[in-house]
């Protein structure tokens, strides 16, 4: 056995050794140790992935080493922000936008009617439940192979996750609740405002946080299907073809930064938000 | 124009033609549930009648109809059958009118609202300009005896100190009647006996008439000027005792012979009910 | 004391104005069939608009006067109206080759003659058939899915059980959910294809590693969903983890346990139809949806798409059966 896979493993080990002392020790409670463990183990599995590339001389067309993703990653900036340009903020964020006010318009309109609700609800909840990463031939034959394609896959697939989100936490409140507003012959809007829209909130914003994720999957899948020669997913297809795997690895690590921080934003607002809410007290 | 003269306005003018101390008139009512099981007749020829001033409560085994028929009071259930006037006007104009004040067996403050925002709530909805809503939640404050927590979320008080607020949230826009549904059903005895005595104090001060639900004997003898005893299956009105106690009440009242030769009729009372059940 | 008169006790007392006579039935499909009609009804009034410059581009071919007759006027133009002024068409943008946007009935016709009708012929298993395709697509869905979630349950027991694993990979395991995995689906099946592993184990592999996350995050939910008063009554009768876990662990966490299933169904399809589009494939419902985007064909992405959805929906379906059947037994279900 190759020395460099040999010490990439004992790295693992070593590793792995002091994560269970750390974890069973005394200071297993505190924040450092809590972030201190998953780090080493990520930095582990990095050290040993290097390892058996190095060691094991694995070629470049089936695993390229971390070293050799990052410096692609370096070397490719310029051409990085523009896929990133093109997929994640003309694509992704439009569409999330677009499709997020959609469902929530729909949602207030759904929710004055309960014939309306009970019809929607089951069909929303089936919707959301479809791979409808499949409408994107349409859509691409639709408005064309530029971003705007892709943020409509983007619009069809954060709709209803969102809808059924927001019309469920609409009907969040209790009946006390209601009934208070009642006695105080409150308004429609008026309980719409103060009493509905912020108990909604919590399940507004799952529905938000869902919907990241499935923002940036639909318009990076979408670019399968015929884009302009930039784009995350036109990228990966293209560079996966030539068999240049640092270059997709170099835009999955793009993908997985920008998904990443687009669902921590959300996150940090869902928190300003709704920081009344049991989930989100701790510290106040 | 002043809301406040918009909204009291009503109240004042029904309180001027019927010119009487009655606040509460029930005659022959009646109110059915049509369930799943069939009809539940949740009331059956209730009469009752209550004073200006007065501190009723009503006092029964669950399903008599007590909640009940203090939310036909407060126009959150329609009765089907006999008569009801608030102030004069039917339930629900009483409601527009903004003639009352209800709290329920949770506190139900909203978790996102401070305890002073809380009490703002009915104040913004009735259109109270902001100095007024200001005035009002420093004023409800100092009657809960909550001083300096205005600033507080819910969710960082006492149960006790929250079903307080929910207290103050209905007394904001003094309405001259206060519905309460077991308000302190789910606190502590001592707790709950802290707040009796404030709410009695309270009552003094302000001389409102205050309807009562409770299932606590010696709390409905200690608050009460008349204690309604309910009774279900047809929920009705089997006894309707008269407080011989003074209007001035320590705790330990509760010892005398008085109070508890009161507290003895109600259980009677109570009994008698359940002899029809069963 | 049976029935309780608090508001909260008795359900559906108050005179619903609308349907309160209905079957309960009736009262939950009604609207759903309503507003699907709806949807159908929206569909083909947007079919006409859609269709109607193909439709004058084949009339004028076939020597009809339309208006206006210039081409390039009428893709300037307002397609509604077009409509307008040509309203003797409208028929005939319901009955096109390549629609920009078929009719339903359009679609359900090709999915007849591609499924029923050959199973009639006896050809139901010949390639060109969608069953065909949809068991491709459904044998990497299955063997994805379980994979996955065998995978998925061992390790939300070990984090359950193991605080060096709890702390080390929890966090990760959360994390990668906000991450667009999906995205690697194209290199993972070259990369296969190029150390020698081809056909149905590329792409369940990406429909477990898809499926595989959500189910360990939703059964560590559901493992740890015993509250404190639970485990230590366990714990006075001096139980064994093994015991713990047999008797109150495993059976806490059923609901969860569904719930996550159904979602790794949903991920797992999603993710063998991605699977089968990168490297031109030639079998399975991804690769139809791509053959008939490369060619045009909107009839057969259609009906691709159509049979994805019923697919998605018979195996969610199965697994929520299930889950009523097992909590019902269990004394779990509302």
């Amino acid at each position: 056995m190759n020395h460099i896979f040999g010490w990439s493993i004992a790295f693992l080990i070593f590793a792995t050794l002091l994560n269970v002392a750390m974890a069973n020790g005394e200071g297993r409670d505190q924040a450092i140790t809590r972030l201190l463990v998953p780090t080493l183990f990520g930095i582990s599995l990095l050290v040993f992935w290097e390892g058996l590339v190095r060691g094991l001389n694995v070629p470049g067309v089936i695993l390229p080493a971390p070293t050799a993703i990052w410096e692609r990653f370096l070397a490719s900036t310029s051409i990085l922000r523009q896929d990133f340009i093109q997929t994640f903020v003309k694509g992704a964020l439009s569409g999330y936008v677009m499709g997020a006010a959609a469902a929530f318009v729909v949602a207030l309109l759904v929710d004055r009617s309960d014939f309306l609700r009970r019809g929607l609800l089951p069909v929303g909840n089936f919707m959301a439940a479809l791979p409808i990463i499949g409408v994107a031939p349409i859509l691409v034959m639709w408005f064309g192979f530029d971003w705007q394609s892709k943020a409509a896959v983007v619009v069809v697939m954060v709709f209803f996750p969102i809808l059924v989100n927001t019309v469920e936490g609409l009907r969040a409140t209790d009946r006390m609740q209601r009934d208070l507003m009642h006695t105080y012959a409150a308004s429609y809007w008026q309980s719409l405002l103060k009493l509905r829209l912020p108990a909604a909130m919590p399940f507004i914003f799952n529905g938000l946080k869902v919907a990241t994720t499935l923002a940036l999957i639909g318009a990076i899948v979408a670019e399968f299907f015929g884009s302009p020669i930039r784009g995350m997913g036109f990228r990966i297809s293209t560079e996966v073809g030539r068999l240049s795997l640092d270059m997709v690895w170099a835009e999955i690590l793009v993908a997985a930064i920008a998904g990443s921080a687009f669902y921590g934003f959300v996150a940090v607002i869902e928190r300003h938000v709704t920081f009344w809410h049991p989930s989100q007290r701790r510290g106040r | 124009m002043d809301p406040r003269m918009k909204t009291d306005s009503p109240v004042a003018a029904a309180r001027a033609e019927t010119a009487s101390p009655i606040v509460i008139a029930a005659r022959k009512l009646d109110l059915t549930f049509q369930t799943n099981d069939g009809p539940v007749l949740a009331l059956r020829d209730v009469n009752l009648t209550v004073n200006r001033g007065d501190f009723v409560s009503f006092i029964g085994p669950s399903g008599c109809g007590k909640t009940t028929f203090l939310r036909v009071v407060g126009a959150l259930e329609h009765p089907t059958g006999g008569e009801i006037t608030v102030n004069g006007m039917t339930p629900d104009e009483a409601r527009r009118a903004r003639a009352y004040g209800y709290v329920f067996q949770a506190a139900g403050l909203y978790p996102w609202r401070t305890i002073a925002k809380n009490i703002k709530l009915p104040l913004e909805i009735m259109g109270y300009s902001k100095d007024d809503q200001e005035r009002q939640v420093e004023r409800v404050l100092k009657l809960v005896d909550l001083e300096g927590f205005g600033n507080k979320f819910p969710w960082q008080l006492s149960g006790g100190m929250q079903q307080r607020a929910s207290i103050a949230r209905a007394l904001a826009f003094d309405a001259d009647i206060l519905l309460m549904d077991e308000p302190f059903g789910a606190l502590d005895e001592i707790v709950r006996d802290h707040l009796n005595e404030q709410l009695l104090a309270l009552w003094a001060r302000t001389g409102k008439t205050i309807g009562f639900v409770t299932h606590s004997i010696p709390e409905a003898v200690y608050l009460s000027t008349r204690i309604v005893v309910m009774s279900p299956r047809p929920g009705r009105i089997t006894d309707v005792i008269e407080s011989t106690l003074p209007r001035e009440r320590p705790l330990e009242i509760r010892d005398t012979p008085e109070f508890l030769a009161i507290a003895h009729r109600v259980r009677e009372g109570l009994r008698a009910g359940h002899a029809y059940d069963e | 004391m049976t029935s309780e008169l608090r508001p909260d006790a008795a359900p559906a007392r108050h005179p619903t104005p609308a349907g309160s006579r209905m079957l309960p039935i009736l009262r939950s499909v009604v609207p759903v069939f309503v507003v699907l009609a709806a949807i159908a009804a929206l569909w083909y009034t947007a079919l006409v608009p859609m269709n109607i410059r193909e439709s004058l581009t084949q009339a004028e071919r076939a020597g009809a006067v339309v208006d206006p007759p210039n081409a390039i006027e009428r893709r300037d133009a307002n397609a509604i109206g077009l409509v307008l002024k040509n309203p003797a068409y409208i028929a005939d943008t319901l009955r096109q080759d390549r629609p920009r946007l078929p009719g339903p009935d359009q679609v359900w016709r090709e999915l007849w003659a591609t499924t029923g009708a050959m199973v009639l012929e006896g050809k139901g298993l010949s390639k060109r058939s969608l069953l065909y395709h949809a068991w491709v697509t459904l044998s990497a869905t299955v063997l994805g899915f379980a994979i996955g979630t065998v995978g998925g349950i061992a390790l939300a027991v070990g984090i359950v059980h193991s605080r060096v694993m709890n702390m080390a990979i929890m966090p990760w395991a959360i994390a990668s959910q906000t991450i667009p995995i999906l995205a690697i689906a194209p290199m993972i099946i070259v990369v296969l294809n190029s150390i020698g592993v081809t056909g149905l184990l590329p792409k369940a592999l990406i429909s477990a590693y898809l499926c595989f996350f959500p189910v360990t995050v939703g059964m560590v939910k559901g493992l740890r969903s015993p509250d404190a008063m639970q485990l230590d009554l366990l714990h006075t009768y001096g139980a064994s983890r093994a015991q713990t876990f047999w008797k109150l662990r495993w059976p806490s966490s059923m609901p969860y346990f569904f719930t996550s299933m159904k979602i790794g169904m949903a991920a797992a399809l999603v993710g063998a139809i991605v699977g089968e589009m990168p490297t031109g494939a030639v079998r399975g419902l991804g690769a139809r949806l791509l053959a008939g985007s490369y060619y045009g064909q909107t009839v057969q992405i259609w009906s691709a798409l159509f049979a994805a959805a019923l697919l998605a929906a018979v195996l969610v379906g199965i697994i929520g059966a299930l889950q009523t059947v097992t909590l019902k037994r269990m004394g779990m279900s509302q």
